[in-house]
């Protein structure tokens, strides 16, 4: 096989072209594959946010607003029927789940009452912690209609009305710690 | 050479997974379900052809001590290739295969088949070679995604056929270890047969 | 406290091998003889750890400034790979007898999903420099535990008698799957 010699010129040469191509050729891949990206990522937000809250006409994504909380921000996404308030879905986190981060997006009437909750994004167990999606069970059921003011939101074992998961007790309190922060920070500076 | 025993030799007498063990990370890692095992081999498959194709043509211009570093810099960027194209495309499938799309790039199976095949063939050896080691690799994963889905979830595709859970075993790491253990001993007991 | 968390998830609740499926390769290929095993827990301790916060730096102040993170599957194996050259070189010298033990093993760390696995997670988790380093070390040694649990298991089933198409891999494999369920009873701790 001929080969080039390997000089130390012709080395660091064919490292400095191979690197140098392939940088350029991520670096085109990237910026056509952006716009499709992002245009993914909103999409799956405003399915989202449509399965958590009742009909809306507007472009909730284009009304985004932010509010800070522990260290992370929330992002509140206004819904509107024709300019009237329909309600505001959160997407809120918590980082207490048992492997890792879970996102959430929760439909708030302007009532203050949960209308729906949605998992957005979780690395619980299967056959236990991933239960607290709907297609798993009907955990999530059980916050629906709620209202925070009349309805503690923490698992039975913390001495709130939340039936945990079986046997998953900490993915349970982590869904629960998620919606409480989103409850929170909307009695801060939700209702637009 | 016999380019349908080379390109043959990839389901069988030199499987990926159940003969030459090599890239058994994702193989346990993303066979919950079938889907997700053809997603990941396919993806694989792809970066296997397009770093052989590239590798077979410059094999002569990189000078032997850098080859490795520079077969891994080729490989990394079909790798990334494939990410992007993923995320803007299929996020579901990225969603799922998570972590182990970036881990294709350290699969041995990749690395493996640069070094030992592409930087030594021709152009349509190495094309036939990727194409057999990648297709036989995505088979391997979808026997295994299969037992473990229809066991597992109950499902096959996606498409459940008993309500609620199956042996939930099989979804979680045990299971996928067990599986394999199982599946690579039927492959040792057909490859007797035939040769 | 947060180490503590840290420490024990990444050692017992989700073993990098027997329960994030990272570093299967060489785990199935080295644990048959224990001083192999303990040799290469060594060599990927220092490469996961020195490559974890080589990584670290390299996200938080190259790509995410320069906003070139799409180059991180790129950059960061070449970091591993690069850190894998110098452990050879530097063993080479250093102690020529664990160099010759090692043999294939040591090049093939850089294709060990462990190690790029476990800096890739270190960024996704979000964790500071201080958290990344702890959860590599830890990672290692859950890595290295489950390694030497493992080749001890092997050795012993050298001995025993298993049916013809079983013998050494898949009977491997099996008992990894047991060894498996029986960290799954760690998850209770955390």
């Amino acid at each position: 096989m001929v080969k080039k010699e390997s000089s130390f010129v012709n080395m660091v040469f064919t490292l400095f072209v191979i690197t140098l191509t392939a940088s350029t050729a991520l670096g085109f891949v990237y910026e056509f594959t952006k716009a499709p990206i992002t245009a993914a990522k909103q999409a799956a937000k405003m399915k989202a946010i449509s399965e958590v809250l009742p009909e809306f006409n507007n472009l909730p994504n284009e009304e985004v607003y932010k509010i800070a909380m522990d260290n992370d921000t929330l992002f509140f996404y206004p819904a509107r029927e024709n300019s009237r308030l329909v309600g505001t879905a959160i997407e809120t986190f918590t980082n207490k789940g048992f492997s890792g981060n879970i996102k959430l997006m929760i439909g708030i009437l302007p009532d203050g009452s949960i209308n729906d909750i949605v998992v957005l994004e979780h690395k619980e167990t299967p056959g236990l912690g991933d239960k607290m999606s709907k297609s798993k069970s009907d955990f999530s059921l059980q916050f629906q209609g709620i209202n925070p003011k009349n309805f503690n939101i923490n698992v039975n074992k913390d001495g709130g009305d939340v039936d945990a998961i079986t046997s998953s007790t900490i993915s349970s309190r982590a869904y629960c710690d998620a919606v409480n922060r989103a409850c929170n920070a909307y009695l801060k500076g939700g209702k637009k | 050479m016999n380019q349908w025993k080379n390109f043959n030799k990839g389901f069988f007498r030199e499987n990926a997974v159940f003969v030459l063990f090599l890239g058994l990370c994702p193989t346990l890692g993303v066979t919950t379900s079938v889907i997700n095992g053809v997603g990941m081999g396919l993806a694989t498959t792809f970066v296997l052809l397009m770093s052989n194709i590239v590798v077979t043509m410059v094999k002569n211009f990189i000078p032997d001590k850098v080859r490795i570093p520079s077969f891994i810099v080729i490989i990394a960027s079909f790798v990334t290739i494939v990410e992007l194209l993923m995320q803007a495309y299929l996020p579901s499938l990225f969603d799922e295969l998570g972590l182990f799309i970036p881990l294709i790039v350290v699969n041995c199976l990749v690395l493996g088949r640069a070094e030992a095949f592409a930087s030594k063939n021709t152009f349509t050896s190495s094309v036939v070679d990727s194409l057999g080691m990648g297709l036989g690799f995505t088979m391997a994963l979808f026997f295994l995604g299969g037992v473990r889905e229809i066991l597992g979830s109950g499902s096959f595709m996606g498409f459940k056929f008993i309500p609620g859970d199956g042996i939930l075993l099989f979804i979680l790491a045990p299971g996928a270890f067990i599986a394999l253990g199982y599946l690579i001993m039927i492959m040792n007991k057909i490859n007797k047969k035939t040769t | 406290m947060n180490y503590i968390i840290i420490i024990i998830s990444a050692i017992f609740v989700n073993n990098i091998v027997l329960a994030k499926f990272l570093g299967v390769c060489p785990f199935i290929g080295v644990s048959n003889r224990i001083e192999t095993a303990i040799g290469m827990t060594g060599a990927v301790t220092f490469v996961m750890v020195i490559a974890t916060i080589v990584t670290y730096l390299l996200q938080h102040y190259i790509l995410i400034p320069f906003g070139i993170s799409f180059m991180q599957t790129i950059t960061f194996i070449l970091v591993i790979a690069a850190l894998v050259q110098m452990v050879e070189i530097m063993l080479k010298k250093v102690s020529p007898v664990l160099y010759q033990a090692l043999g294939i093993f040591l090049p093939l760390i850089t294709t060990n999903c462990a190690v790029l696995g476990v800096a890739i997670l270190a960024v996704q988790n979000d964790y500071n420099l201080i958290e990344s380093v702890v959860f590599s070390i830890a990672n290692a040694i859950g890595f290295g535990m489950a390694l030497l649990l493992f080749s001890g298991i092997r050795e012993q089933l050298e001995l025993v008698d298993v049916p013809e198409s079983l013998k050494g891999v898949p009977i491997a494999f099996i008992v990894a799957g047991l060894l498996a369920m029986a960290f799954m009873g760690f998850t209770g701790i955390v």
